[in-house]
């Protein structure tokens, strides 16, 4: 018998050691990009130092949907969306930063809006050629949404699959909104043609590792304030409340308080990984609220592992990787591997890689020690005599059959 | 040409026109002798009052010679003055009697002179063609003249009219000719008292042909012919209003058989079953290609049985859709009951398949499949235009809703079907094979998912993508019209597509679609459980 | 009938789920520190009268009134709950997830926002509460287990805890002892009648032998409203109720 305490410690080290690994690549890679030779065996080239950085975005983006489906309940299909307005927010601030250096020259409109005949800045651009307000918006906007999208859900009392559908459909509503060109941002063909960020070009090396170094420490943060959260009793709670959502209520909980704080953060930390994500890529464009791309980041989640920290980090870098390389060589397979992962996932790895990974090692523990387990559950025994219960059997569910399982 | 019993009516007819306009016979040679004087015609002015003459003769065999005139078809022989109807060939004319039509050989382009037509003429032959089909025999003629000469109101034309409406048996051509003198009636210079009925007669038609004759007329009358118009024109707007307000409750109800044919399997497997399946879209997709390969093998090895295609792709369709279906249930979704969540995953993981399987098949882009006969064209219906697709496909859509519910509800299978929804394991306990039900009852729902493909081929493009475009609608309409409440799936079909197509004129198709969106979203917030929701303790459990 | 001094009063109260009358203009009233047993068949509206009191369920009509002023209809299963209502459930309802000592914690009398819950730091005084509780519902060797590992009976004692954790003014303890073995049982009650010297107390039970050793007054449901009050020996004596559950 396995104590939770144990499990916590084996979890705290994991953790603790993601973190370092994170820090340490923060400094390391972009070190061994800009200080070695392109010859040198140790040489980290540019283009892995973008496509690595692009990877921690998205495991960032896995890892704020991990806290609101692994540790809430809530399978939330539209977090691409809350990814995408963080993305929009920072290319708004690098389309500003381009000033008169667009093709049309103009020194405050951007090339879209002077194409399509705008006359002033519409209202909702000012303030973005500030980093500060930029940056402000890139947590606000996604938060807000979230918040009031999740005010009137959890309100109501939206639940499972009914929620999960009307994420999607907020995605999908957003999407073709932003492929409006009368939105003001720049329509089907999103924001691109970025120059630079805080004055250094975004094309530059140095650049490029500075976001990758941004991006490597803001997910070791959100591991840090995931883990944080996690082990509160606030943590306690909100898995209290994806177990048995009633029975927290009628302790005197407001479940819906509760998940809406979760889901909010959630949100929050998407947008930042967006905003970290557009400057690597250069282009945000409204492709990225397509529901497929949310759908996809439960499958990062899932394969690594979800209501564990470090496994949809795993996730999205494993399928990430899996993907770059399988639209390089075989372009045509990868939708049916993705397809597959999915069954597959479900059908045989509910708890992912990193979950399973725990599971075979707390049996395989168990094994090494039977002795010691079986000595400590006779002692149990002999301490609880009097509680111990007549056989119910109605109250289990058969083994085997196709017995409901409690909904997830 | 023979004369028969319509032609001695139409002679009764010119005898008021012979009197108005000039003496005349309708005799043949006497034609003849009036299409010759179009060679003298040496302006247009000339050619016109030739081109009275020849209508006041008022018999039906002007026509030709009149309308090869408009079109710049008349001839006239440099070397005999002599008239023909001819037609360009090379550098020769090919001629052609302007009575008869009958062939009376070539000649070359430097040999005649065309007779130069414009637009004021066009317009004097298209009106005496007009007063001249009035007598014509044939209703449909009759009513095209009436509202050919509604169109351009000629006042001299009243006499004619009013004979024709005394002589019309056919009651819509005798409205249709009396709105035609009415619009005269407009244009003419007769006593206030027939204006003011003739606004009346006009403004009953209430199309937008009355509505811009009444604009004109009102633009130059005064005094109380200008009210009378003014508030003939309002109820013209107004009339027109609710008629544009029900052309946008049909592209509605078009719209919600679309979506009722969507969602109707997964009100099925998501309704009835709970199984949230994602790869509902592709079950349509899967039957438009069905379609498509019905159509292909019909195009080379039988073309005479196109029109039987859809009826022959609807089973098909039923049954390859189903049996992937039942593939998916046994193969998947089995082992995921009671998860939903996890169902939605995998189900979504499908849909990825199924769409890169049928891309790496027939390809990415669109492909075409075509309308039988049948399903083409349209009809109008009062001020609406209707087209036969639209109709057989909410026709349709009824069907398949109506025959759904009586398999649910009447034949012990649905029976089966709802027990084991209820209590699965009581039903397997009063000896229901559950795991077969389930199977079935999701064969059938993917089933019906493709047949709606079928009829979805009529009027979307068939790719790879097809599936997609429908899923969040589908959910949406079920979700709102109740979970596991197939009439509220009906309702909430038609409610949508309804909102949809009103939302539309105001913001836009993408704002209308965006805000019916955001509206479902708040009215779940409102009703989580939808429009129809079941109450009590079984539903929160 | 008066409000004031009661702890829980129903009066008319109605519901019916798609036409189903669950509760049928049921009227019942509960002093101040009583404890109440309730019987009745399957089917009498137990269930549904606990729902309505800890706002799960809104009566159709009727009024629900707390500590005689508060009408209960307008508020929540969390605002009921944090008046002082308290519910223990027919299927022990605990966070499987979650070891023993974390579902105490969680169920312990103190703020219910989400930041206190962030930032709290274990204090002596609520390790001193935890503690006593253990003491009361002998699961203190269990502390450190998942909740999901526990027997049947050992559940329902940790939900007997949850709810003295809450330190609710009413209590209302849906089946407490299905599951348990007579030695058990008679430890519930004993607690029970412990619990009762300090608080208002309902207790729902099929199991006649606790029952009467709780030694209460006792209200018989029938298809949702009261069938007969009074002692054990009274109701139990009483022609219908004989007709309705006992004879059966």
């Amino acid at each position: 018998m396995i104590s939770g305490k144990f499990f916590a410690a084996g979890a705290d080290r994991r953790i603790a050691i993601t973190i370092a690994i994170l820090v340490a690549v923060a400094i390391v890679v972009p070190i061994l990009n800009l200080a070695l030779p392109p010859d040198s065996a140790l040489h980290v080239p540019s283009y892995m130092v973008a496509l690595t950085g692009k990877y921690l975005c998205y495991a960032l983006l896995a890892l704020s949907l991990d806290l609101v489906w692994g540790y809430c309940g809530i399978l939330s299909l539209g977090h691409g969306a809350f990814f995408a307005l963080g993305g929009y927010a920072m290319g708004m601030y690098l389309m500003r930063q381009i000033g008169d250096r667009g093709v049309y020259g103009n020194p405050l409109l951007p090339d879209f809006m002077v194409f399509l005949n705008y006359k002033e800045l519409p209202w909702f651009w000012h303030g973005f050629d500030q980093f500060w307000f930029a940056a402000l918006m890139v947590m606000l906007v996604p938060g807000l949404l979230a918040f009031v999208f999740g005010w009137f859900a959890f309100r109501s009392r939206v639940t499972g699959v009914y929620l999960s559908i009307i994420t999607q459909a907020m995605t999908y509503a957003l999407l073709l909104a932003f492929f409006r060109n009368d939105m003001g941002l720049g329509g089907n063909n999103g924001l691109t043609d970025f120059k630079d960020i805080f004055g250094f070009s975004v094309q530059a090396n140095t650049t490029r590792s500075a976001l990758f170094a941004a991006s490597a420490l803001a997910l070791a943060l959100g591991v840090f304030v995931t883990w944080r959260i996690v082990g509160s009793k606030y943590g306690k709670l909100l898995m209290a409340v994806r177990d048995a959502e009633s029975r927290t209520r009628f302790l005197g909980w407001r479940a819906e308080n509760v998940k809406l704080f979760a889901f909010t953060l959630s949100a929050v930390m998407a947008g930042i990984a967006g905003a970290l994500y557009v400057p690597q890529v250069g282009i945000i464009n409204p492709g990225e609220f397509d529901p497929a791309n949310s759908i996809e980041v439960v499958v990062w989640t899932a394969v690594g592992g979800r209501a564990t920290i470090v496994g949809p980090i795993v996730g999205a870098l494993l399928v990430n990787a899996g993907k770059s390389w399988f639209t390089g060589a075989l372009p045509e397979l990868w939708l049916f591997a993705l397809g597959g992962l999915f069954v597959a996932v479900t059908l045989f790895l509910p708890k992912g890689i990193v979950g399973t990974w725990d599971q075979w090692r707390a049996r395989s523990r168990h094994r090494a020690a039977p002795d010691e387990a079986d000595g400590d559950a006779g002692s149990e025994e002999e301490v609880v005599v009097r509680v111990e219960p007549r056989p119910a059997a109605q109250l289990k569910p058969p083994h085997g059959g196709l017995a409901p399982q409690p909904a997830e | 040409m023979g004369r028969s019993a319509a032609l001695t009516v139409l002679a009764f007819l010119l005898t008021f026109l012979a009197a108005f306009i000039s003496p005349a016979s309708a005799d043949e040679a006497a034609l003849r002798a009036t299409i010759a004087k179009f060679a003298q015609a040496k302006n247009f002015q000339a050619t016109e009052s030739v081109v009275k003459e020849l209508a006041a003769a008022g018999d039906p065999a002007v026509e030709k010679p009149l309308a090869a005139l408009a079109e710049g078809d008349l001839y006239v022989r440099k070397s005999d003055a002599a008239v023909f109807i001819g037609r360009e060939s090379g550098q020769a004319v090919k001629l052609a009697d302007p009575l008869t039509g009958a062939e009376a050989g070539e000649a070359a382009k430097s040999e005649v002179t065309k007779v130069r037509v414009n637009n004021s003429l066009r317009r004097a032959i298209r009106e005496a063609l007009g007063s001249l089909t009035l007598g014509a025999e044939d209703p449909a003629a009759r009513l095209a003249a009436a509202q050919t000469m509604f169109r351009t109101p000629d006042p001299d034309a009243i006499e004619a009219l009013d004979a024709a409406i005394a002589k019309e048996g056919v009651a819509s051509v005798k409205t249709a000719l009396e709105q035609a003198r009415a619009a005269a009636a407009l244009a003419s210079d007769l006593p206030e008292a027939d204006k003011l009925a003739a606004i009346q007669v006009v403004a009953a038609r209430g199309d937008r042909d009355a509505l811009s004759l009444l604009t004109g007329f009102q633009a130059r009358a005064e005094g109380p012919q200008k009210e009378a118009a003014a508030a003939a024109i309002s109820t013209i707007n107004s009339s027109l209003a609710i008629w544009a307000a029900g052309q946008n409750v049909w592209y509605g109800i078009s719209l919600g058989s679309v979506l009722l044919l969507a969602a109707i399997g997964l009100a099925i497997t998501f309704g009835v079953m709970g199984v949230i399946n994602m790869a509902h879209g592709e079950m349509v997709m899967l039957g438009a290609y069905t379609t498509y390969v019905v159509q292909n093998v019909i195009r080379t090895s039988a073309p005479n049985l196109f029109d039987w295609s859809l009826a022959i792709a609807l089973p098909l369709a039923f049954l390859v859709a189903a049996a992937v279906g039942f593939a998916i249930e046994r193969g998947i979704i089995r082992f995921l009951y009671g998860r939903p969540l996890e169902t939605l995953l995998a189900t979504w993981g499908v849909s990825l398949i199924l769409q890169q399987a049928v891309r790496t098949v027939f390809g990415p882009t669109n492909r075409e499949v075509g309308n039988p006969s049948w399903m083409s064209g349209a009809f109008e219906l009062g001020q609406l235009s209707i087209t036969w697709n639209r109709l057989w496909i909410l026709c349709f859509a009824l069907a398949v809703f109506f025959v759904l519910l009586f398999v649910m509800k009447k034949t012990p299978w649905g029976l089966q079907m709802r027990a084991v929804t209820a209590n699965r394991r009581m039903a397997s306990s009063m000896g229901i094979r559950t795991p077969w039900v389930d199977a079935l009852t999701f064969a059938l729902g993917s089933g019906i998912a493709g047949i709606a493909g079928v009829a979805l081929s009529q009027i979307d493009n068939v790719s790879p993508n097809l599936g997609q475009g429908y899923i969040i609608d589908s959910f949406m309409v079920v979700v709102f019209g109740g979970v596991g409440n197939l009439w509220g799936t009906l309702v909430g079909a038609f409610s949508l597509g309804v909102l949809n197509k009103f939302l539309e004129p105001y913001a836009g198709a993408v704002l209308g679609k965006i805000l019916v969106l955001v509206l479902i979203i708040l009215f779940i917030q409102k009703r989580p459980r939808g429009l129809f929701a079941l109450k009590g303790r079984a539903v929160e459990a | 009938m008066s409000k004031s001094g009661t702890i829980l009063y129903l009066d008319g109260v109605s519901v019916s789920f798609d036409g189903f009358r669950a509760i049928n203009n049921l009227s019942l009233v509960l002093d101040k520190g009583e404890m109440r047993a309730i019987i009745g068949p399957n089917g009498a509206g137990k269930t549904t009268m606990m729902d309505i009191v800890t706002g799960k369920t809104r009566p159709d009509t009727g009024e629900v009134f707390f500590d005689g002023q508060t009408d209960l209809t307008r508020h929540d299963e969390a605002e009921i709950a944090m008046m002082g209502i308290g519910r223990k459930f027919q299927k022990p309802t605990v966070f499987e997830n979650h070891s023993v000592e974390d579902n105490i914690l969680l169920s312990l009398k103190g703020p219910r926002s989400i930041f206190p819950a962030l930032f709290h730091k274990h204090s002596a005084e609520e390790k001193r509460r935890i503690d006593e509780i253990f003491s009361v519902i002998r699961l203190g060797d269990k502390r450190h287990d998942l909740a999901a590992n526990l027997s049947h009976g050992q559940k329902q004692w940790l939900e007997i805890g949850m709810l003295l954790a809450q330190d609710p003014k009413l209590l209302l303890v849906d089946e407490p002892v299905a599951g348990m073995t007579d030695a058990e049982t008679e430890e519930t009650a004993r607690l029970l009648k412990d619990i009762a010297k300090t608080h208002s107390v309902i207790v729902v039970e099929h199991d006649m032998h606790f029952v009467r050793e709780l030694g209460v007054k006792v209200t018989c449901l029938h298809e949702g409203s009261v069938l007969s009050e009074g002692t054990l020996d009274f109701v139990s004596s009483d022609e219908r109720v004989v007709e309705v559950y006992l004879g059966r």
